[in-house]
């Protein structure tokens, strides 16, 4: 069936609500409403307002309250209504849930997910656009997935319920309806910690997630019409734990790697796919590591954003940069 | 009406405060106001609405970004800030524009910023903080303003305002109760629309009123009709004084209703019943004001009519020059990311105008 990806996360739930009575899905505006993107849409009318709820507004309520239903023996799926608002309820995630099972020494463990929509260019209030997935790849216990497609945002998801511990789950905004793709109505899975090699190419690797990955297949498109040059574009999928040797294995190949996000530079899944680089295949490099990422500032306003993210003609330069001849 | 500290155990029973009846008749006590006073309150209050359609308006053409409807809440973003001096400071959220038009925000500024772009440079001078997108935040803000004009001696106070959806963050409370122990020349102000996007009041809190709040942090509160400008003027007229003369905070309940959508991105009639809407818009306070003012013979139909028109270009006037205004650098967030650039960031923006040209200044 051919889905948005908001149709594939609101199968995905649903299913999840189906086939588990422990499985709650609470957050504001996610009950009536459906959610300010329609992603929690008639959930409550089909599984009732004890497993479907609205809270009150209080992120750091939601995820604390997560962490107490996880150890009691739910599975909690929470949703932060803006990733940006994730940073209202950082001592619950990253302090809280992501450390019982370590604080516990295994006896209590939050086996939740937190989904929360992010990403750039769509003329958003501010803080609506933030990617901080770097912050996330920091905080032990805690993995981060982010789907780049309808397909994968419903194999994705099933995995993070099924998961043992806390799982961020973050959906790309500009990716809910900007395309469809085929979708089985049936439930599957796709496990965390496995890239997926969107396009196979030998002259470069090009690594992105979510919203790039469009950008990154354009621009690949537009450098093989020029210069016939084979990029190989991996797509993470999950970004932490990163598929290192999804990524080895490709660098080794091609010799030549760009990772491309739109999160800010600084300490993120550019810097930590470059050390991975280095600490494990650095002789197969012939350039440099490349970098095309969000600059090293705030989210700017939506007057600004397009000059912000990375695009196809800052992605496509970076490529013939990384291709010239020494 | 006085504002008095109030047992915790009588939670929900806290004074409330209404001046004008939704006939616009008189039933309470008329604060010290001149005629020039009043239709000026007038005034802030159809410009508010005017400002809020036409935003609206703007952005279903394309000409601005997400916007939150005022209408209906007027009364209270107007009454909250009238009392305040041009010392005082006032932090806000997206739903109190009015507020800030009546703090002296231009308003080609406020257009220019709905058109996504940063005011250059950001009229400080208004001592009003820029709208506040992380619900609830700003009420620590005030407090600190608030404490810092204390430990400076000066006589300043600072008004914090957030929504009912605001009070379930643990900064509003947290705030509320530093404003508390450090006695902070401060006006917390909660204004009630009944809504946090789809979430009716009566969800977000178990508390038969929000200013019950107040007490078990050991701050006066008080509600008031947020639809009655003279109460709202009266109630935070007073808690300013309050404030100014060293004693302390106060918290202030303003029940007012959300008559449009939460913004542009939203549809209410999901989740509302739209006679709720239609039962609210009988307790309009700008009808209410304006049977006052005419009861007065300080307002005719045709002044209303001329007033009106008055403000509408006034609003037009504002739009043709925020449009007319250059789209701010490409690259100026660099700018302001800190108070210097990193040689890092210079080579950043260096990238970044490989692939814009910047706009001559």
């Amino acid at each position: 069936m051919q889905m948005t990806m908001i149709e594939a996360l609101n199968h995905a739930l649903s299913l999840e609500l189906e086939r588990d009575k422990r499985v709650v899905v609470f957050g504001q505006d996610i009950g009536v409403n459906g959610g300010v993107f329609r992603v929690t849409e008639h959930l409550q009318e089909k599984f009732g307002e004890q497993r479907v709820f609205d809270t009150p507004l209080s992120e750091s309520a939601i995820i604390g309250s997560a962490v107490g239903m996880s150890v009691y023996g739910l599975r909690p799926i929470a949703e932060i209504q803006f990733a940006g608002f994730l940073l209202v309820c950082m001592n619950q995630l990253v302090s809280q849930a992501a450390r019982m099972r370590f604080r516990s020494a295994g006896a209590f463990t939050c086996p939740m997910v937190v989904r929360a929509p992010y990403g750039g260019g769509v003329r958003t209030p501010e803080m609506h656009s933030d990617s901080l997935e770097g912050i996330f790849m920091q905080t032990p216990g805690l993995k981060v997935v982010i789907p780049s497609n309808p397909y994968d945002a419903k194999g994705l998801l099933a995995s993070a319920v099924a998961d043992p511990d806390p799982v961020l789950f973050l959906e790309n905004i500009k990716l809910y309806r900007s395309f469809r793709a085929e979708t089985p109505e049936e439930y599957y899975s796709i496990p965390l910690g496995k890239a997926k090699i969107v396009q196979e190419g030998t002259d470069v690797s090009l690594f992105a997630y979510g919203a790039m990955v469009p950008v990154a297949v354009e621009a690949a498109k537009q450098l093989q019409k020029e210069q016939g040059t084979g990029v190989e574009i991996i797509d993470l999928r999950t970004v932490w734990p990163l598929d290192e040797e999804a990524i080895v294995a490709s660098v080794e190949k091609t010799g030549r790697a760009i990772v491309v996000h739109e999160a800010a530079r600084a300490g993120g899944v550019g810097a930590e796919i470059t050390a991975i680089i280095n600490e494990r295949c650095l002789y197969s490099l012939v350039k440099p590591v490349g970098r095309v990422t969000g600059y090293d500032t705030p989210y700017p306003v939506p007057g600004q954003e397009d000059y912000y993210l990375p695009t196809v003609p800052k992605v496509l330069s970076a490529l013939q940069h990384i291709m010239e001849p020494d | 009406m006085a504002i008095q500290k109030i047992d915790p155990l009588l939670v929900g029973k806290v004074p409330y405060h209404q001046i004008l009846d939704v006939e616009g008749k008189l039933v309470g006590n008329m604060p010290g106001l001149s005629a020039d006073r009043l239709l000026s309150l007038y005034r802030y209050m159809q410009l508010g609405r005017a400002f809020s359609s036409k935003i609206i308006s703007l952005q279903r053409q394309g000409r601005a970004t997400t916007f939150g409807s005022l209408e209906g809440q007027e009364a209270t973003a107007v009454g909250l800030a009238a009392p305040l001096q041009p010392q005082d400071w006032l932090t806000t959220s997206y739903r109190e524009i009015a507020s800030l038009m009546v703090k002296g925000m231009p308003l080609s500024t406020l257009v220019y910023a709905f058109r996504g772009f940063t005011p250059e440079p950001y009229p400080g001078e208004t001592h009003c903080l820029p709208i506040q997108i992380v619900i609830g935040t700003q009420m620590l803000h005030a407090v600190g303003l608030a404490m810092a004009a204390k430990i400076s001696g000066d006589n300043a106070v600072a008004v914090g305002v957030c929504g009912d959806g605001a009070t379930s963050e643990g900064d509003f409370n947290e705030a509320l109760n530093f404003a508390g122990v450090f006695q902070a020349p401060v006006v917390l102000v909660v204004q009630n629309n009944g809504w946090a996007i789809s979430v009716p009041r009566q969800k977000q809190s178990a508390a038969q009123s929000l200013a019950a709040r107040g007490p078990g942090f050991g701050v006066p509160s008080v509600q008031v009709d947020g639809n009655d400008i003279l109460a709202v003027y009266d109630v935070m007229q007073q808690a300013v004084e309050r404030a100014r003369s060293g004693q302390g905070p106060t918290l202030v309940e303003a029940l007012t209703y959300r008559i449009g959508a939460h913004t542009t991105a939203d549809d209410p009639t999901r989740y509302r019943n739209p006679t709720e809407v239609e039962a609210w818009r009988v307790k309009d306070p700008l009808v209410r004001f304006k049977r006052f003012l005419m009861s007065r013979d300080l307002l005719d139909e045709a002044e209303d009519q001329q007033l009106i028109q008055v403000i509408e270009e006034e609003i037009n006037e504002a739009v043709r020059v925020a449009e007319a205004m250059p789209p701010i650098a490409p690259d100026s967030f660099f700018d302001y990311t800190s108070a210097s650039l990193s040689p890092r960031l210079q080579e950043q923006r260096a990238d970044l105008l490989r692939y814009v040209k910047p706009l001559s200044p």
